[in-house]
């Protein structure tokens, strides 16, 4: 217990610091993995291309590696200077939308056709239809998954770890710094973890309960 | 692909697609020229950067690199699926002091980070005196966090099965035992195969993270070579691009004899419809863990 009363500040800080790096991969994985699912459905097939070779690319590679990229490989092309904070957001951000985006495609597939058939018989127009029919349903199939999705982006926030990000994994470092007890650390930032993801957990399975649409 | 969101493109849509395509190329070519251009300007493939290829004791320690890769991958996939089958046969027990206990454990396995069990098992237990490699820390990390998604996927594939499988079987006198193991695991394990192998190439990636304890895995092989400033000059980009393609190569394969079953699957008339796809859920965000 002395160990995380000790460290109170530390740990409030770097699970501060893990929330405020998931806070805003998870905005810009959101947008972008959309974006991307966009150009997956769309009717031009060089889109679709675009859209199916980043997600084939990014699902089959570790997450690891594109941290790795970011931080080591990619300043020595002198592009932009970015900051290891910077490089954990872009990591995050383009890994995690490549699942934003299978999601929301799944979820838009599992749409019959005969839905937006029938709204196009009834005259509505294209954002009519998205927005009033297709949307709607589609919706209730993405949010469930998208939870466990954003429960997955949370947790691999601490690969940054590895690359000079203060967050949440740091904790160990800096414990082992001051010579505290690292085995009882690990403990408590693991509870720490399970703390932030089981109520995500459950609201995605009430979700999961109240939106499950028979078919 | 899906129609749901479009009709069949008439004349005027064709136009306007083809002028999108054509739009499209251009913005490809032109980020691929840009890339290709900045790997030019800063000389990122000259011989210098190239030589590292040419030195036998190198070669030799990329193929040890992804030996010790390959071979986490594989005793972790069997632990995990020992785990996965244990905990799924719990979670599945008709006795609630099993259930709840396996519950549990599977839950909270599933919600601690991976990289946080990694630090546990290599700089958390030294201290209470028990020491580690790298590779155990990695291969017990694995099973506990793969093993539990695992036993989830097994459970709902289960659990996916039409209710009067089980039922008839019930009918004809069989035992819990009998139902699960002639009735129900079979249908299970060969619509579920799919999905299985499907969590395999997420844990295949997940030894990766073994980068992060020091585990000497390819991705650690290729750090090492690519930040070789002194001998080679900082190859790193060539270097990453290997590892990468290796990696993208063997997650690939593993997800075509996936994509294979899922297909053989579909035509054979034996595999059973299922009630539901959870299970598949379960694995498609489950992979977007590291």
């Amino acid at each position: 217990m002395s160990v995380l009363t000790n460290n109170l500040d530390l740990f409030l800080r770097a699970f501060g610091q893990t929330l405020q790096l998931f806070a805003v991969s998870a905005v810009l994985s959101l947008v972008l993995g959309t974006l991307l699912a966009a150009l997956r459905v769309s009717p031009v097939p060089v889109f679709r291309g675009v859209g199916t070779t980043y997600v084939t690319v990014v699902r089959n590679t570790p997450l690891t590696l594109v941290f790795v990229f970011f931080v080591f490989a990619y300043p020595l092309l002198d592009i932009l200077k970015i900051e290891p904070y910077t490089a954990a957001v872009v990591s995050l951000s383009l890994y995690t939308a490549a699942f934003v985006c299978e999601v929301v495609r799944s979820g838009i597939n599992t749409v019959p056709v005969g839905q937006a058939e029938a709204s196009r018989a009834l005259g509505l127009t294209f954002t009519q239809m998205l927005g009033s029919v297709v949307l709607p349903q589609a919706l209730r199939s993405v949010v469930p998954p998208m939870t466990s999705t954003m429960i997955a982006l949370l947790k691999n926030t601490t690969v940054a770890s590895g690359f000079a990000v203060v967050q949440a994994g740091n904790i160990r470092e800096q414990l082992a710094d001051q010579g505290d007890n690292v085995l009882i650390g690990l403990l408590w930032v693991a509870l720490g973890f399970v703390i932030l993801v089981m109520p995500l957990t459950y609201v995605q399975q009430v979700f999961e309960k109240r939106w499950s649409v028979a078919r | 692909m899906s129609m749901v969101l479009f009709d069949v493109p008439g004349p005027k849509a064709r136009v306007r697609h083809k002028i999108m395509a054509v739009v499209g190329i251009a913005a490809v070519a032109a980020a691929l020229v840009y890339v290709v251009m900045r790997f030019i300007v800063t000389d990122q493939f000259t011989a210098r950067r190239l030589d590292w290829i040419n030195y036998k004791q190198i070669q030799l320690s990329l193929v040890e690199a992804i030996g010790n890769t390959l071979s986490a991958f594989v005793v972790g996939a069997v632990l995990a699926l020992v785990f996965g089958a244990i905990f799924a046969a719990a979670r599945l027990s008709d006795h609630g002091w099993v259930r709840a206990p396996a519950a549990v454990i599977v839950e909270i396995f599933r919600a601690i980070p991976l990289v946080i069990m990694m630090f546990f098992f290599y700089y958390g237990l030294p201290v209470a005196g028990v020491k580690l490699s790298a590779f155990t820390a990695v291969v017990i990390s694995l099973m506990l966090y793969n093993g539990s998604v695992l036993a989830e996927i097994f459970r709902a594939g289960i659990n996916s099965l039409p209710k009067g499988q089980s039922e008839a079987a019930y009918a004809l006198g069989m035992r819990k035992t009998q139902v699960m193991t002639f009735v129900l695991l079979p249908q299970a394990l060969r619509a579920m195969l799919p999905t299985i192998i499907s969590q395999l190439v997420v844990l295949l990636k997940d030894t990766a993270l073994g980068f992060l304890i020091t585990f000497e895995e390819l991705l650690r092989w290729g750090t090492r070579i690519g930040g070789d400033a002194v001998n080679f000059g900082r190859p790193m980009i060539p270097v990453m691009i290997v590892v990468a393609l290796i990696y993208i190569g063997l997650c690939l394969l593993l997800s075509w004899l996936a994509t294979y079953l899922e297909k053989r699957n579909r035509r054979n008339k034996k595999v059973i419809k299922r009630d539901d796809n959870k299970a598949e859920m379960l694995v498609l965000t489950g992979d977007a863990q590291g």
